[in-house]
């Protein structure tokens, strides 16, 4: 763990929107490199990066394309820098080739996908939350990566923090997976002084030149990492490959670096995830939320309560690894977990998966273009009590 | 007789080259490997310390340079090498980044990206291995194959037209430009000696023979063949106008460095303005080494 | 008995090494050699190529165009030490 670099943290108390909470916290995380394109509703954060970035140090480039963007990302990796993007839907789907070579190298990185509603060109302007099926799986092949969902400015802040330290643990990209409304959202954000915020520093290989493998596991299951042009004379490609990052294709090699690609993440679920529950205990329902949802879920847990129903919240904070384990455990103990969210049911799934018939899971869609009206979280609380 | 103590001479090769990865998958007669060692021979040349190049290469025959040479190196994913290969030099700009690409790959799906790191003039070398047609996964027909050729996507000839690679740099931007073929090795050698320590974007055609699938699917030989229609058909002619440089099937090949200028490179031109907005607030990027 | 130029410039010869196991067969050694030194040999090598062999030794100038032309890495030339007669 180091401190962070005082010229990339402004500390202090600002009124700030998320998008801007993004470009502020991956700067004070240490990032110094910035490769991403226009697109409603994140420009905001590719805006702030690159008026920043000359006065902090670092470098910000506008790339033709998304898939340049997360290309030229998986390369300032590999030339030594902490990187991060920002993109909504559509940049989000051209990304996801290239993802799924930032997780086969072990590349980290924050991605973050301010979520507009789609399919395809959508409503470019407003909210949703419908990509949180496709960060999970929208890369071809068998993966697994850790996503959050900031609700407020100052959690954008917090959370990127979050991600950086989580990518270089792990060695795989993260998601910060917020939405329309919580970027343009403004609010306080309070900044703290550079001493105060802890950084986990990149896996760097220390040991002899001639001996080092770059996907040999250390004792916590991550290889450790180098940099271009410090004389390791690597080789890494996105073809299944062996200790030495040479290619290796076969069906023996493949079951191994699939496996450590799974284990990585799944085996340290618990250390990853992150939830905020709230009047749990002796709760009839609970009702599981992410992002803005959760805030529009208070007014309706709210009004239950007032009509007498035990209503306990559970927060995602780390939308995956999903909390299965707890999930499993709650759907013992209530009668009905609630899920609202800005999409046709996507984490839902997860929820029904997790509950197995346990308990009724409700789901409350919305198609997107604005957050729930209260009274349709409300009445569905009702439905599930009775 | 002298008694000879010393040990059985070793290629000089082998020093650059992953010897545990030899042979490599290349087919008998394929230029690939030629360009390789004249590559090689540049670096050799030039005295550059093996630390400070990082090889890109993308998808395709082209794109496996990257495993067999003995540098930092990075197999990318189809037609983004140059994306990577921008973010790599501006994460570590100390590096001389070297992109090695085949013609579909650079130009066709890497298109785009092609055109915009050569309008930033980012400071690179890119050798764009051009055997006219999609060899690895088959022989498809690429934006460079020559009209009338025929190829698996094109069996009845190919009636697009075809870029002229050194014309596209051009017109993107590109201040080095080259066309060799792989017989050319001295040439190709020099110019790769210019292109590294050119400061730019530096951009060196080589057409280069494939027998198994150029060749054989259109009745051409085998790849001596080949390269003894670069010897018949190829036209030294430094400084020429890139607009008059297109292949047509068999045809003239005309090759030399067509354009070499100075022009200030992407980190230059940042460097610059920030300096001049900001004074003596702005520390340069990638100048002051860590 | 190397012939001397202009009195004193010696004549340079070159050794060819050839590594028969990595030859593909593809005869630019052979064809590109300015003084025709190698042939293709009718002998197999464990993939089944044909690789070439040193015709004529002595004729060979240590050009090492060979060395540069090969796609296989598999041929090189080194300065041939100077025998005493």
């Amino acid at each position: 763990m180091v401190k962070a670099d005082p010229k990339g943290v402004m500390t202090g108390s600002w009124f700030l929107d998320g998008d801007y909470a993004l470009a502020e916290g991956a700067l004070a995380a240490g990032c110094r490199f910035f490769a991403g394109y226009p697109i409603t509703p994140s420009t905001e954060t590719a805006e702030r990066f690159a008026a920043r970035i000359p006065k902090v140090g670092g470098c910000f480039i506008q790339m033709e394309d998304e898939i340049a963007s997360i290309a030229a990302l998986i390369g300032g990796v590999w030339g030594g820098q902490k990187a991060m993007t920002v993109t909504s839907g559509p940049g989000f789907s051209l990304m996801m080739e290239n993802i799924g070579l930032a997780c086969m190298m072990e590349t980290p990185m924050v991605i973050a996908n301010v979520q507009r509603a789609g399919p395809s060109t959508g409503l470019p302007t407003l909210v949703a939350q419908q990509d949180m099926m496709q960060v999970r799986w929208g890369s071809h092949g068998d993966y697994r990566i850790i996503a959050l969902a900031p609700d407020s400015p100052q959690e954008c802040f917090d959370m990127t923090i979050e991600a950086f330290n989580l990518s270089e643990t792990y060695r795989v990209p993260v998601f910060i997976m917020t939405d329309e409304i919580v970027g343009h959202m403004h609010e306080k954000l309070v900044v703290p002084p550079a001493e105060e915020i802890d950084l986990v520093e990149r896996k760097w290989y220390t040991g002899p030149k001639d001996k080092y493998l770059p996907y040999k596991n250390d004792k916590d299951g991550i290889p450790f990492m180098v940099r271009s042009g410090d004389g390791y004379r690597f080789h890494t490609t996105g073809l299944t490959h062996d200790e030495r990052g040479y290619p290796l294709l076969n069906a023996e090699q493949q079951k191994i670096t699939v496996g450590h690609l799974i284990d990585k993440i799944d085996g340290n679920a618990d250390k990853i995830i992150s939830l905020e529950e709230k009047e749990i205990k002796g709760a009839e329902v609970v009702v599981l939320s992410y992002g803005i949802t959760s805030r529009v879920a208070v007014k309706a847990v709210q009004d239950a309560k007032k009509a007498g129903i035990k209503v306990g919240t559970l927060r995602l904070r780390t939308v995956w690894p999903f909390p299965e384990k707890r999930v499993a455990e709650l759907s013992r103990k209530v009668k009905a977990i609630v899920v609202p969210e800005i999409n046709a049911g996507q984490m839902v799934r997860e929820v029904e998966r997790s509950v197995a018939g346990r308990c009724r899971v409700t789901s409350v869609p919305h198609f997107g273009g604005w957050v729930h009206d209260p009274k349709d979280i409300l009445k569905a609380i009702k439905e599930a009590a009775k | 007789m002298t008694a000879k103590k010393a040990p059985a001479p070793v290629n000089p090769m082998e020093e650059f080259l992953r010897m545990d990865r030899i042979p490599h998958i290349w087919c008998p007669g394929c230029g690939i490997g030629t360009v390789v060692t004249s590559f090689v021979e540049g670096v050799r040349k030039e005295k550059i310390n093996l630390d400070d190049i990082a090889i890109v290469s993308g998808i395709g025959c082209t794109g496996r340079v990257a495993g067999y040479v003995k540098f930092d190196s990075f197999h990318t994913t189809h037609g983004r090498a140059m994306a990577f290969a921008t973010g790599l030099k501006l994460g570590n700009p100390r590096q001389k980044v070297v992109v090695f690409s085949g013609d579909g790959d650079l130009t066709g799906i890497g298109g785009n990206h092609f055109i915009h790191a050569a309008r930033r003039n980012m400071d690179m070398t890119v050798i764009c291995i051009n055997n006219f047609n999609y060899a690895m996964t088959g022989g498809q027909v690429a934006p460079t194959s020559p009209p009338d050729s025929k190829m698996s996507t094109a069996p009845t000839g190919n009636f697009e037209p075809a870029f002229s690679l050194p014309y596209l740099a051009e017109a993107s931007g590109a201040t080095y430009i080259a066309r060799w073929t792989a017989l050319h090795i001295r040439r190709v050698t020099k110019s790769i000696q210019e292109a590294l320590n050119h400061k730019g974007f530096s951009f060196v055609e080589v057409i280069t023979p494939c027998p198994t699938l150029y060749a054989r699917r259109n009745r051409l030989g085998d790849g001596l063949d080949l390269m003894k229609y670069y010897y018949d058909s190829s036209e030294i002619r430094h400084g020429h106008d890139t607009r008059d440089t297109e292949i047509d099937f068999q045809g003239k090949i005309i090759c030399g460095k067509f354009v070499d200028k100075k022009k200030p490179t992407f980190l230059d031109a940042m460097n610059t303005h920030f300096t001049k907005t900001f004074g003596d607030k702005y520390q340069p990027y990638g100048v002051d080494n860590d | 008995m190397t012939k001397k130029y202009f009195g004193d410039v010696k004549d340079i010869k070159g050794e060819v090494h050839i590594k028969k196991s990595v030859c593909k067969g593809c005869a630019f050694c052979v064809e590109y050699c300015p003084r025709d030194v190698l042939v293709m040999s009718e002998e197999f090598n464990q993939k089944g190529y044909h690789p070439p062999v040193v015709a004529k030794r002595l004729e060979c100038c240590y050009c090492k165009l060979c060395e540069a032309i090969c796609p296989e890495f598999a041929i090189f030339v080194t300065e041939m030490e100077e025998e005493e007669e």
